[in-house]
């Protein structure tokens, strides 16, 4: 099998690779480039704990191929903190006890930031629906709701 | 492991063609939210993979006098943040919507919903309420199908070798027209259909003027049911024409007993989703 | 309320793995990865019972990259022998054929070989290569009909337990067991109103979100290293110990973060499988478990039956009580009927209870704990019983409730008479909540149920030392499943007297502490937080010593306070406060490095009751539930971190939504597995939720310095017949088969009022 030559951005740094044209972009991720803070859950879309961005969009990178990442702007999990500084949405998501046993959390707060980077502003319910493909067994959701609309309220603060 | 190989034409043409040359073994590739599961599974083994998403007529979407052309592999959440088409087709939108997450919406494609040939897929039944005629090129050529005869069995389409669906087209319709789309799933989210029901519907002065529905999940194929639409067609939409056209869908339904419904729940759920969409689509279409 | 004055313990600070588990560098376990490590894959059974009568693993062998192929020959055979693995009892024998198949194939997906490959691609290819030949034999899954006379029988030595005379012929009941309390006979006889009703359930899944994953190295020397995410690092030790002979000091096993396991990562299923192949190609082997694999092949909790029978007097006084329960264990005896039992009336006091319980086997893969094992089985009889009660009697079901309630000297059916318990506590405080003093919205309905779990206790060994700058490091051997590495440092910092800053927990793998039980049962915050606490004063009795060293005064005469030692009192002399900080620096001149060591075997873990309140809404057209408000109150002890506490609560009630609502093993004729993926086995998502409202009800546990009570199972005792009990109110319609989905609901009610399906 040819492997095909990718030339890609992941959080913002440029990136290439090799793969086989059936890999999944999370295998690439986390077997050969060493991301492994998108987890596999599922393999199969149903869990989210391996949404990354492409160009700004969530996905769920098991049902992308690696192929498909050329000439596109990644985004996962570890691109997310800036510098020595946590995301709000990671500072909140600690400081409300969002997370249990942490193996969604990298799923979550992509999916998170995804919304509140297009909606500043969502309602209960938008933030329950727009994060119904993210499974957490542990939360029961109630916490990790509430650092989103949290969030959400203290970046609207900050941007008045 | 098969030698297989990944192709991104950027013409529709080069696509054709690729297709053409992998004898049968060629597998498009839209989002993939399908075609990827399958190819884990084991179920579908290309010989080549056809990323169609650099092909700009699959991935916008036009104004056509009044109607609209929507990309096969235009990605759902593409198509919920066009304003005008949501307001046009309502019931379409919110269809393609359904299908899975917001994550699969990023990727999941109507053309891919179709082609993918389950009788539970969401888009479907909204596209065969709106009549909407799909466009298809293939080594033969281009060629328009009517959208019900897409669909020959789970899984299975009339498309022939090597055929490509390039886009949908929804046709222009008379004021006072509007559409809806309900499915019932066991949760709020992330569950396949057990029935999905589409009702598009033209209200001329308090009478519906033209109807038409589709049912999914409720026999081997969607189904346009005809005797539904001509049961709301020429009333006023009371409740004894909702029955009847309920009623129609109930007659219509061949439905199975399987992990997701039985045969009596569905072809009972049948008549309560049409009733509730013809609702919404009344609502919407300026029903006083 | 608690009254004691803490500065740390009911605080909230943020966890301290919390930054590394929101930026992807936690590393849990399929993130661990060594140079030339092999990828092992498992040939899973597609047979629910089926004769394995040969498998030629020749082709695979010789497909290039394989470099190991493993069937049960590679295991040595194990006596038929109940052994203490850890904490569990478990049978050998059984447990290695349950890690790979012998004789038979006992249910769908039951390991019959691996493979250990340089790719996955090969491994997968090898696995399509392995021929292996079954005779399939007819299946049972369902527990009544494995109890059956005719039913194919799964074990041919397996003889009924607990019965006499004993029994002479095979048979699917591996146990009965029996618990009775005064004379139910006679009970019954002074009954006005007697409730008698059949409750069944279906399988569910733990679901936790990280499938099973390991690596494991066996280097040319013997000894292995073993990387795994589970509950209990301790327990993989013993378990490859035992069945692969190797020495237990040859083993250490390093716990990686772990994704979720409710019970469900007590047990192994990899380990045992990546060691062997390790020691055949002395390569390092990584085997992770797909999403299907974890469905069809790993410890799910089972489904019962139970048949619940209650007498009570018009006032609402229970005068007796009878049960009978049924649990499937899987392939294998085992499953959780002794807890099932013994929690089923222990609510309440009554005078007079019978509990027979039946441990089932059928083709099924071997159950394993999930959240207070068989707990909300029985629960959900017995529960849904005394809402019918509460029904006929016309009675407010918290006060039926409440004039029964299990208090402080009440005997159990299963022996133990109550210490303090807060019961009744938690009844009023559910009653005395807003949500259940708000009207009930139109068109919704309220339900109310109650539970038990005992919670556990057992051994924790815990160890503290002091750095050269005063900050302390506390090392504990419990995986941190859901923030208990910050629940043992404020106890630390608390025992101390220091900042919960300058205390970092660290877990520990097999060879750098002692003896660990499982993190499970609710017992890491109770029982290794006892050992922290205990280490901790350890290393105060030697911080004191050093003090009294540098003083030269009697060690006695030195007290430890506020993170300081201070003379006991005036007549010891004057002298100026020693900090932690102090006493570190100068460590090397007063006895070297300053460390504290704590073991432990405890009992008195403290049971915990719920009260959960519902409102929702059924739409009786389509039978669907929608859940608009929903309380959970508990006795949890002392919340030492309430927001982990709370976290505990909303967890397990979620899960409980989900097993009786839409949760459930779907299988087909044969006997496989229809729904083995998150899309059809339906946990719950975001949207199907509210908040889940919490109060802790903190009545502090006599055997606990800090009073602290496990809170982490009784949560999803309840929620089964509290939704069940507002499902009935709501419509008129007992459901008594879990789960209550759509169209089981949407048949009853149907049923019950028999009208053109959509009018
Ligand atoms: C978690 C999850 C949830 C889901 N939920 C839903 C749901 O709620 N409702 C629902 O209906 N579906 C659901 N699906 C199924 C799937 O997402 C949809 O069917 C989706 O629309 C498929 O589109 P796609 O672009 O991803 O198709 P792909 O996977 O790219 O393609 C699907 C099939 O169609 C073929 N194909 C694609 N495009 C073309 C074309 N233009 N011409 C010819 N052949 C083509 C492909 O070769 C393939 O065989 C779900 C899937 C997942 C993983
Ligand atoms: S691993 Fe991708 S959605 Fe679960
Ligand atoms: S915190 Fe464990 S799955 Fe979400």
């Amino acid at each position: 099998m040819a492997k095909l030559h990718i030339s890609t951005t992941i959080n913002g740094e440029p990136i290439e690779f090799l793969c086989d044209p059936p890999q999944t972009m999370l295998e690439v991720l986390r077997d050969q480039l060493g991301l492994t803070g998108s987890k596999e859950g599922c393999g199969s879309g149903d869990c989210g704990a391996c949404s990354i961005t492409v160009d700004g969009r969530l996905v769920c990178s098991c049902l992308m191929l690696a192929a498909e990442a050329e000439g596109h702007r990644l985004e996962t999990i570890e691109g997310m903190a800036r510098g020595d500084q946590l995301h709000p949405l990671q500072k909140k998501f600690v400081e409300l006890a969002a997370l249990q046993c942490g193996i969604c959390t990298p799923g979550f707060l992509v999916a998170s930031k995804a919304l509140l980077d297009r909606n500043p502003n969502p309602t209960e319910t938008e933030v329950r629906y727009w994060l119904a493909g993210n499974l957490c067994r542990c939360t029961g959701y109630d916490k990790i709701i509430r650092a989103v609309m949290e969030v959400a309220a203290d970046m609207r603060e900050t941007a008045r | 492991m098969n030698n297989i190989q990944y192709v991104a034409p950027q013409s529709i043409d080069e696509a054709v063609a690729a297709m053409a040359a992998a004898n049968g073994t060629g597998r498009v590739l839209a989002g993939g939210t399908d075609l990827l599961i399958q190819m884990r599974a084991g179920v579908v083994s290309p010989g080549i993979i056809v990323d169609v998403k650099k092909i700009v007529e699959m991935t916008t979407i036009d104004e056509t006098s009044g109607g609209y052309r929507i990309g096969a592999a235009v990605s759902g959440a593409v198509i919920g943040e066009h304003a005008r088409l949501k307001k046009a087709w309502p019931g379409v939108v919110e269809a393609i919507n359904l299908i899975g997450s917001k994550q699969i919406q990023g990727r999941a494609s109507a053309g891919g919903n179709l082609c993918n040939a389950s009788p539970a897929a969401d888009s479907v039944p909204a596209l065969v309420a709106a009549g909407a005629i799909v466009t298809v090129q293939g080594p033969k050529g281009r060629r328009d199908v009517p959208v019900e005869k897409i669909h020959a069995g789970p899984g299975r389409t009339t498309l022939q070798p090597g055929e490509i669906v390039v886009s949908f087209t929804l046709p222009a319709r008379p004021a006072g027209s509007s559409d809806a789309y309900l499915r019932l799933i066991p949760r709020t989210e992330m569950d396949i259909a057990v029935v999905g029901c589409g009702v598009s519907l033209t209200i001329q002065n308090g009478t519906c003027t033209a109807a038409r529905v589709g049912l999914g999940a409720v026999a081997p194929t969607v189904l346009l049911v005809e005797d539904a639409a001509k049961a709301l067609a020429g009333s006023r939409l009371d409740d004894k024409a909702l029955e009847a056209a309920a009623a129609a869908c109930r007659a219509a339904c061949k439905p199975i007993n399987d992990k997701r419904g039985t045969i009596a729940y569905r072809t009972k759920i049948a008549g309560v989703l049409l009733k509730r969409a013809a609702g919404i689509a009344a609502e919407r279409a300026g029903r006083k | 309320m608690s009254s004691q004055p803490y500065k740390w313990i009911g605080t909230r600070p943020n966890r301290p793995d919390g930054a590394d588990k929101v930026t992807g560098r936690a590393r849990f376990g399929a993130d661990f990865n060594m140079p030339g490590q092999l990828i092992g894959k498992v040939l899973r059974s597609p047979h629910a019972h089926a004769v394995i009568r040969s498998i030629d693993t020749s082709a695979a062998e010789a497909l290039p990259g394989v470099k190991a192929v493993v069937t049960a020959k590679d295991f040595p055979e194990q006596p038929n022998v109940i052994v203490p693995t850890g904490e569990m009892q478990v049978n050998l024998r059984d447990v290695t054929r349950n890690i790979m198949a012998r004789e038979k194939a006992l249910y769908e997906g039951h390991a019959v070989a691996a493979v250990a490959a340089t790719t996955e691609a090969i491994a997968r290819e090898a696995l399509s290569l392995i021929r292996v030949e079954y005779e399939v034999l007819p299946h049972v899954i369902d527990v009544e009909e494995a109890m059956r006379d005719d039913a194919p029988v799964l074990h041919d030595h397996l003889r009924t337990e607990g019965v006499k005379p004993e029994p002479q012929k095979a048979s699917n009941i591996a146990k009965r067991m029996e618990n009775i309390k005064g004379d139910v006979a006679a009970g019954f006889k002074q009954a006005e109103i007697v409730i008698e009703r059949s409750f069944t359930t279906q399988p569910v899944h733990q679901g936790y979100i990280e499938p099973h994953a390991t690596l494991a190295s066996a280097a040319e020397d013997g000894q292995v290293q073993i990387w795994s995410t589970t509950q209990g690092h301790f327990q993989v030790r013993g378990f490859c110990s035992r069945l692969l002979n190797i020495e237990t000091s040859q083993i250490r096993v390093t716990p990686s973060e772990i994704g979720g396991g409710f019970g469900g990562k007590t047990v192994v299923y990899l380990e045992p499988v990546a060691v062997r192949l390790s020691q055949k190609t002395g390569k390092p082997v990584k085997m992770v478990m797909s999403r299907e694999e974890v469905f069809r092949a790993s410890g799910p909790a089972p489904g019962g039956s139970v048949k619940v029978k209650i007498g009570a007097r018009r006032d609402g006084r229970i005068v007796a009580a009878e049960c009978t329960i049924a649990l499937q264990a899987g392939a294998f005896p085992g499953s959780p009927i002794g807890p099932a039992c013994w929690t089923s009336f222990a609510c309440y006091d009554i005078d007079n209870i019978q509990v027979i319980g039946y441990d089932v086997v059928s083709n099924r893969p071997k159950v394993a704990a999930y959240r207070a094992p068989g707990a909300p089985i029985s629960a959900w009889g017995v529960e849904s019983a005394l809402d019918i009660l509460a029904q006929e009697l016309g009675m407010d079901p918290i006060d039926l409730r409440l004039k029964n309630a299990a208090k402080k000297g009440t005997k159990t059916s299963y022996g133990p008479t109550f210490d303090t318990i807060g019961f009744v506590e938690t009844l009023e405080a559910a009653k005395n909540s807003a949500h259940y003093k708000s009207p009930v919205k139109p068109g919704y309905t309220r339900g109310v149920a109650a539970g038990f779990w005992f919670n556990v206790g057992a051994d924790s060994s815990a160890a503290a030392h002091v750095a050269e700058d005063g900050t302390v490091t506390v090392i504990s051997g419990n995986p941190d499943i859901g923030g208990s590495r910050a629940s043992l440092a404020l106890m630390a910092a608390e025992e101390l007297g220091v900042d919960y800053e300058k205390v970092r927990p660290v877990i520990a793998d097999t060879s750098s502490i002692g003896f660990n039980f499982v993190t499970g049962g609710s017992r890491v915050t109770f029982a290794t937080g006892l050992a922290v606490v205990n280490a901790v004063k350890d290393m105060i009795r030697e911080l004191k010593g050093r003090a009294a060293k540098t003083w030269g005064v009697d060690p006695e005469a030195v007290v430890w306070e506020n993170g300081m030692a201070r003379p006991a009192g005036s007549n010891v002399g004057e002298f100026d406060p020693l900090s932690l900080a102090q006493l570190a620096a100068s460590a090397g001149k007063t006895g070297g490095p300053i460390n504290g060591h704590a073991q432990l075997n405890v009992q008195g873990a403290g049971p915990g009751f719920g009260v959960h309140v519902v409102d929702l809404a059924v739409d009786r057209d389509t039978g669907i539930v929608t859940i608009d408000r929903y309380t959970a109150a508990q006795d949890v002890g002392t919340a030492i971190h309430p927001s982990y506490v709370e976290g505990q609560l909303q967890g397990g009630v979620v899960q409980g939504i989900g097993w009786a609502l839409n949760e459930e093993y779907i299988y087909n004729s044969k006997g496989k597995l229809d729904n083995p993926g998150f899309l059809d086995y339906r946990m719950p998502v975001a949207s199907d939720l509210p908040m889940i409202e919490t109060i802790l009800v903190e009545v502090a546990n006599p055997s606990h310095p800090y009073g602290v009570r496990g809170v982490g199972e009784v949560p999803i005792v309840p929620p089964l017949a509290t939704v069940g009990n507002a499902i009935a109110r709501a419509t008129g319609v007992r459901m008594t088969d879990l789960p209550m989905s759509p169209p089981k609901l949407s048949a009853a009610l149907d049923a019950a009022t028999p009208r053109m399906a959509a009018e």
